[in-house]
């Protein structure tokens, strides 16, 4: 079968249900290259199930999950993770590595030069905003929680892979500094190019880092769309997570289509 | 009194000998012990069916009374007998527990997060276990390789009855001819071998411990 260039992930008929109870449920979608797709919903929903289907830290009891056209049960495991960079909430980084192993533990493990190593290191370390010279020697407990999201992030960055899959990475952060490095990971995504996996239960960060937005309700994907389409929908769940941008969205000039409608309370309920 | 009278002084050249033949037979059995009981608690982390029996074994091992299974290997043909070497078997089966124990719960005390990130990014099990798990594990082992030492310290003064040596030759001597001060020639210096022994790894384990940065200790 030929392969559409531009089709990164493709979920095909895909359901997860160890022991016959069914976490993820037919699950049909593709993921394009170079977009940033973020997965939405609320926890227990089957968002960080879905993601370790990609990279198979869990196989499917039920379809397939292509990647690059190849289903991922006939990837060599470590090779396909090896091409996905993976990103979740702050305990991902080795405590008793330093920021630059840290950062350099997959091209250390595919055998670079240790110099080539510590340039790619302090490129990275850069790229995230962060001073080379004085973050390359800290342990991650020396680090903020934002710095070491930013390390997190460039880790995942460092072999240069075409996919990240980020799950919930920004979730400890203050609004603030969540704000900050979700807009900056948006420039750099863009950048880049990379393919974007992203799973969140913050609407505001769905709104401010996706090219398209799916929403899962149960272990089903309920809607997916752009942030438009999602903004028209009339799912329930759909209009539960609207219910949550109401007061921050009459500040926000990059939603019209949902200033428009805040006024109007009746109009999605 | 004269200085050279004093029991501790007067016994000194013996004492010193039977300390080296404890430590001697210590050393073997926790060496011994620390190299089977390191990869048998990895491998209960990996190969969950073997936990049970492994766990079990050991610790039916540790609360069979250290005389009785003294005794016992003495009716053990080949092993067994009279001397060094059956208390040195003895000595190694009683540090099995705390070693596996210690290696078992420090390898799955390591955050499952860090577990996951290592696997979700390409690391094989082996570089996660080499690179990751024992690294954090470290204090967990060495805390258990610690109380192993202490606990075969103290038994191997009961080696003494079965004709191994050691310190415990004092105390049963001094026991035979009701003399407390030959008693005392044998429980001092065991008492300080198992202080110094416990001082001195765990101000290893505070060293790895502080190069391995924030990997929590509980252990033992
Ligand atoms: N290892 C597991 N064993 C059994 N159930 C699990 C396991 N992991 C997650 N679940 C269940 O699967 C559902 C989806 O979980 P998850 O994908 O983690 O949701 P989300 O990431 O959206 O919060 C939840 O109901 C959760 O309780
Ligand atoms: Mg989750």
């Amino acid at each position: 079968m030929l392969q559409k260039q531009e089709t990164v992930i493709e979920f095909r008929d895909v359901s997860y249900s160890p022991q016959h109870r069914a976490i993820v449920s037919n699950l049909n979608f593709s993921i394009r290259r170079g977009e940033a797709l973020i997965l939405l919903g609320r926890s227990g929903s089957g968002k960080t199930t879905t993601m370790k289907l990609i990279n198979r830290l869990l196989t499917p009891t039920q379809g397939e999950v292509l990647f690059d056209g190849i289903p991922t049960n006939q990837w060599d495991e470590i090779k396909l993770r090896r091409k996905i960079g993976y990103v979740i909430q702050e305990t991902g980084l080795f405590p008793h590595f330093t920021v630059e192993r840290n950062v350099g533990l997959i091209p250390a493990l595919e055998g670079w030069k240790p110099k080539q190593i510590k340039t790619r290191v302090f490129e990275l370390l850069n790229l995230v905003g962060l001073e080379p010279e004085q973050f390359a020697k800290r342990y991650p407990h020396e680090l903020s929680g934002g710095q070491r999201q930013r390390i997190g992030v460039a880790r995942a960055l460092a072999a240069d892979p075409p996919v990240l899959l980020m799950d919930e990475p920004f979730g400890a952060l203050d609004p603030i500094t969540r704000l900050e490095i979700q807009s900056e990971f948006r420039r750099l995504q863009q950048e880049l190019g990379k393919t974007v996996v992203f799973v969140t239960h913050d609407i505001q960060e769905a709104f401010v880092l996706a090219s398209r937005i799916g929403l899962m309700d149960t272990g089903r994907l309920v809607v997916l769309g752009t942030p438009e389409d999602f903004l028209g929908s009339q799912e329930p769940e759909a209009l539960a997570f609207k219910q949550c941008l109401r007061g921050i969205a009459s500040s926000e000039a990059s939603f019209p289509q949902f200033s428009d409608g805040d006024s109007n309370n009746g109009k999605w309920i | 009194m004269d200085l050279s009278e004093f029991f501790l002084v007067r016994y000194a050249p013996e004492i010193l000998q039977e300390t080296g033949t404890h430590l001697f037979i210590v050393a073997i059995a926790v060496g011994v012990a620390t190299l089977i009981g390191i990869p048998l608690g990895i491998l209960i982390t990996r190969q969950v069916r073997w936990r049970k029996p492994i766990l079990g074994i050991a610790n039916i091992l540790q609360t069979i009374p250290s005389l009785a299974l003294f005794g016992f290997l003495i009716s053990v043909p080949v092993i067994g007998g009279i001397g060094a070497q059956t208390a040195i078997i003895a000595l190694t089966l009683y540090s099995f527990l705390p070693i596996i124990r210690n290696t078992y719960t420090g390898i799955t005390s390591v955050d499952p997060a860090i577990r996951e990130a290592g696997r979700g990014m390409g690391m094989t099990d082996r570089q996660l276990l080499l690179q990751v798990e024992i690294p954090l594990a470290l204090s967990f082992i060495l805390a258990g390789v610690r109380v192993a030492t202490v606990i075969a310290i103290g038994i191997a003064t009961i080696a003494a009855a079965i004709g191994a040596g050691g310190l415990g030759v004092f105390v049963f001597r001094g026991i035979a001819m009701v003399n407390n001060q030959l008693i005392l020639a044998g429980a001092i210096p065991a008492a300080i071998l198992a202080i110094l022994a416990d001082w001195g790894i765990s101000l290893l384990e505070r060293r790895l411990l502080k190069k391995g940065s924030q990997a929590t200790t509980k252990g033992f």
